[in-house]
């Protein structure tokens, strides 16, 4: 077994199991870190796809931005103690099953297909900072622009909504 | 490695969040399961990203390698927005009821 296909194992399991973590956690703060564990996971399968860039912005804009913002209005909301009363454990039971086939489903759809696709893994520079800034700033300069916007009126947005009246 | 295995791997992570909005009714919870989804399937872009670039019409024509991910940058793009302006929501209603369960929120239910 390869070093490469050793760390892909190892951080799909990281990724999964933290994830499952954060379902499990009552504590929102604890949900929050351990969701933060599963975007350096992820971050992790970007670098070894060689998707560089990537990487980057998802460590810095998920796990740098707005999980701090989820922390920051989960501590304002103070609900660092038990904050879900009397669960219904007959729902819970439903939504694990019809999840749970959901993933049987898709699994053994996708298992039917027999063909090999190898993923170049390590290799390929199209994931480079200077070749995607290329492509953004030839091909793509006009989304890029209109996000700014997009940023501007999420940005009034969330004022307006949370100025209190 | 073979692209089965991210595809696994992205249903994996995509389940877990759709489970996750199933039984929590913790509304912040709930939220951080919608952006777990948003995450599974940019790691699944990126993935048929470095699939199409190992494949042969790649070689041919590779003006289109990196296409996937400047989509995937912009996925992330949107998230960014689409969290600011949810967790205001989100506040909002905490300020008006004093919790975040989602089961107190049948009011437009009539």
């Amino acid at each position: 077994m390869s070093i490469t296909t050793l760390i892909f194992y190892l951080l799909s399991v990281m990724a999964a199991g933290s994830a499952i973590m954060m379902l499990l956690s009552k504590n929102p703060v604890k949900s929050i870190l351990w969701l933060i564990v599963v975007f350096f996971a992820i971050s992790g399968h970007y670098v070894l796809l060689n998707a560089q860039f990537l990487a980057v912005v998802n460590i810095i804009v998920y796990a740098g931005a707005i999980m701090v913002l989820f922390l920051f209005v989960v501590m304002l909301m103070n609900l660092n103690a038990e904050s879900e009363p009397a669960k219904n454990y007959r729902m819970q039971l439903i939504g694990i099953i019809s999840g749970g086939s959901l993933l049987l489903i898709l699994v053994s759809a996708l298992m039917q297909m027999n063909a090999q696709q190898p993923v170049q893994m390590k290799i390929g520079d199209a994931g480079l900072i200077a070749n995607l800034g290329k492509t953004l700033f030839t091909n793509y300069v006009v989304p890029f622009e209109i996000s700014s916007v997009l940023f501007l009126s999420a940005m009034i947005g969330a004022v307006v909504i949370g100025k209190k009246d | 490695m073979d692209i089965k295995a991210y595809i696994i791997l992205s249903l994996t992570l995509f389940t877990i969040g759709i489970i996750g909005v199933l039984i929590r009714r913790n509304a912040i919870i709930i939220f951080m399961c919608i952006e777990l989804m948003l995450n599974a399937v940019n790691l699944l872009l990126v993935a048929f990203s470095k699939m199409h670039a190992a494949s042969a019409v790649a070689k041919a024509s590779p003006d289109f390698v990196g296409d996937a991910q400047i989509f995937v940058f912009f996925i992330m793009v949107v998230a960014a927005a689409e969290v600011s302006v949810g967790l205001a929501i989100i506040v909002m209603l905490y300020r008006n009821t004093h919790s975040v369960d989602v089961n107190f929120l049948n009011r437009l239910k009539n």
